[in-house]
């Protein structure tokens, strides 16, 4: 008995919570770490803007940071940059959720029931491996070269990551959990509700978030199909008046497109995930 | 209501494959008692709770005769993780004031102040406190209880041990916990059965009153004839020690 009261003191002694003194040097560092990164970025910028201006890069070649700068504001500025930005925008949003509910919907069938998954499982595994870029030449016979053949082609990119994640994270709920709940009386409905969606939900925030990705690249190769608007359009128009400036600025706006969407499933995540340790504040 | 607690099964065989687990077992739990299940690993305690708790289908040629509010409590707590803990022992409830309901639970295992908690956020010794609200909220009338504290710290299952005794005397249900913790059986139980292979190899009445301790002759003599039953001989117990 005598072990045991020693092994319970030692463990009633140690204290469970870290002590947060030692984290504030790393912090530093950090800010150090990010400090250099800003002066790298900015040294490579100031090449770039003395090699243009001492007419090592030829503007047809590549345009200067600040005439790319100048061109970004007068594309704001004249309406041409917020009209092509919206019919991008809507591109990707009307492509999305199609995509995204279709892509839930087909893993709510298979996920929750043996026979939905014998019908919809395996042709979804067949048809993942396809590239799907490459079904722009038959997407072009069936769909024309309209906007229906981009907006299928961002709904296809968009489903299957939402598809391959949710249904892994609907089959990869935990048996235990399942258990319980159904020892407290939780019919199938209820364990559907409270244990299996919530616990599908962080994999298909990260389906999501790859969704986004993809819904992005499909526009980027939409819009080269003979579009007559868009982001696209933007950069093919000034490829053919070797416009480098205004194909730098159609390239920032799809960074940031990418950039935008992740920081908005990311919001969305710390709000709906908040219950995740990593995401709890100590 | 004491009626309402009886357990009573009778020639319960469970088979899985070429290998049976229970052999036409009769069990009879008096109403608001409590009883320990003691065996060795394979021996068919967790498969004789899992068919009481209704996680798996009794065979049809059982008897079984059970009370319609069962509680259990597993060995891992099982909290949801994406429910503040409140919302977990809320679980299922029906009925308007679920969540005062939990939240008195909650106040009885002494976690009021974790209400709002997610369930990561607590030790392990909270969170098993907050699986037991969790049976409790319901008024069952049989608890099960599967090897609730073998996971805990020496220091909180003596905690934890007080803490069932205090809810049993409470609530009185019918309390059935598995364990193959010797000691944790006598401390708690009024009768301790052993299985072994399936069949129940002893059954032994607790007759010590409560708050027991290990230094009582009754309690290690008691301790030496379960170990015995569970197939530990004298001489391993003596090199042991």
């Amino acid at each position: 008995m005598s072990d045991t009261h020693a092994l319970g003191g030692r463990g009633a002694v140690a204290p469970a919570r870290p002590v947060p003194a030692p984290r504030r040097p790393r912090f530093r560092g950090l800010d150090l770490s990010r400090t250099r990164r800003f002066a790298s970025s900015a040294v490579i910028l100031l090449l770039w803007q003395g090699a243009s201006m001492a007419g090592l890069i030829a503007p047809r070649t590549l345009a200067a940071p600040t005439t790319i700068v100048a061109t970004a504001w007068e594309l704001v500025l004249s309406g041409e940059l917020p009209h092509h930005l919206l019919v991008s925008l809507g591109r990707v949003a009307t492509g999305l959720s199609i995509g995204v509910s279709s892509g839930v919907a087909l893993a709510l069938i298979a996920g929750l029931s043996r026979r939905g998954e014998e019908i919809v499982d395996a042709p979804m595994q067949m048809l993942r491996t396809l590239p799907f870029l490459a079904l722009v030449p038959l997407f072009i016979l069936w769909f024309g070269i309209g906007e229906t053949p981009k907006i299928a082609l961002v709904s296809l990119g968009s489903a299957f990551p939402v598809y391959l994640t949710l249904f892994a994270g609907i089959r990869g709920t935990d048996p235990k959990l399942m258990e319980a709940g159904r020892v407290f009386g939780l019919d199938r409905a209820g364990l559907i509700r409270h244990v299996v969606l919530p616990g599908a939900l962080p994999s298909g925030l990260v389906g999501l978030r790859y969704a986004l990705g993809s819904a992005l690249l499909s526009l980027v190769i939409a819009e080269q199909i003979n579009a007559t608007a868009g982001i696209g359009f933007l950069i093919n128009d000034a490829r053919d008046f070797l416009r480098t400036d205004v194909i730098v600025v159609g390239l920032l706006v799809y960074a940031l497109l990418g950039l935008g969407a992740d920081a908005l499933v990311r919001g969305f995540e710390r709000r709906a995930l908040a219950w995740r340790p990593n995401l709890i504040k100590g | 209501m004491s009626d309402e607690r009886r357990v009573s099964v009778g020639g319960l065989t469970r088979r899985f494959g070429s290998n049976t687990v229970l052999h036409g077992l009769d069990l009879e739990l008096e109403p608001g008692s409590f009883t320990a299940l003691l065996g060795r690993s394979g021996s068919g305690k967790t498969t004789l709770l899992r068919t009481l708790a209704g996680l798996d289908p009794a065979p049809a040629e059982a008897r079984i005769g059970l009370p319609d509010r069962v509680a259990a409590v597993f060995q891992e707590p099982r909290l949801l993780p994406w429910k503040r803990v409140w919302a977990n022992v809320a679980l299922g409830l029906e009925g308007r004031d679920a969540k005062g309901r939990a939240e008195r639970a909650l106040g009885e295992v002494g976690l009021a102040r974790h209400l709002e908690a997610w369930p990561a956020t607590l030790s392990g010794g909270e969170a098993q406190r907050a699986a037991l609200a969790r049976a409790l909220v319901r008024e069952p009338r049989l608890l099960l209880l599967d090897e609730p504290f073998a996971a805990l710290d020496a220091l909180t299952r003596i905690r934890m041990h007080a803490l069932v005794l205090e809810l049993w005397r409470a609530h009185g249900p019918t309390t059935l916990i598995v364990t193959h913790d010797v000691d944790e059986a006598v401390l708690l139980a009024d009768r301790v059965l052993v299985l072994d292979a399936g069949r129940i190899a002893a059954d032994i009445a607790v007759e010590m009153p409560r708050p027991r301790s290990h230094g009582d002759a009754r309690f290690v003599a008691l301790r030496r004839r379960l170990l015995a039953e569970l197939g530990l001989e004298a001489e391993v117990l003596q090199e042991a020690a």
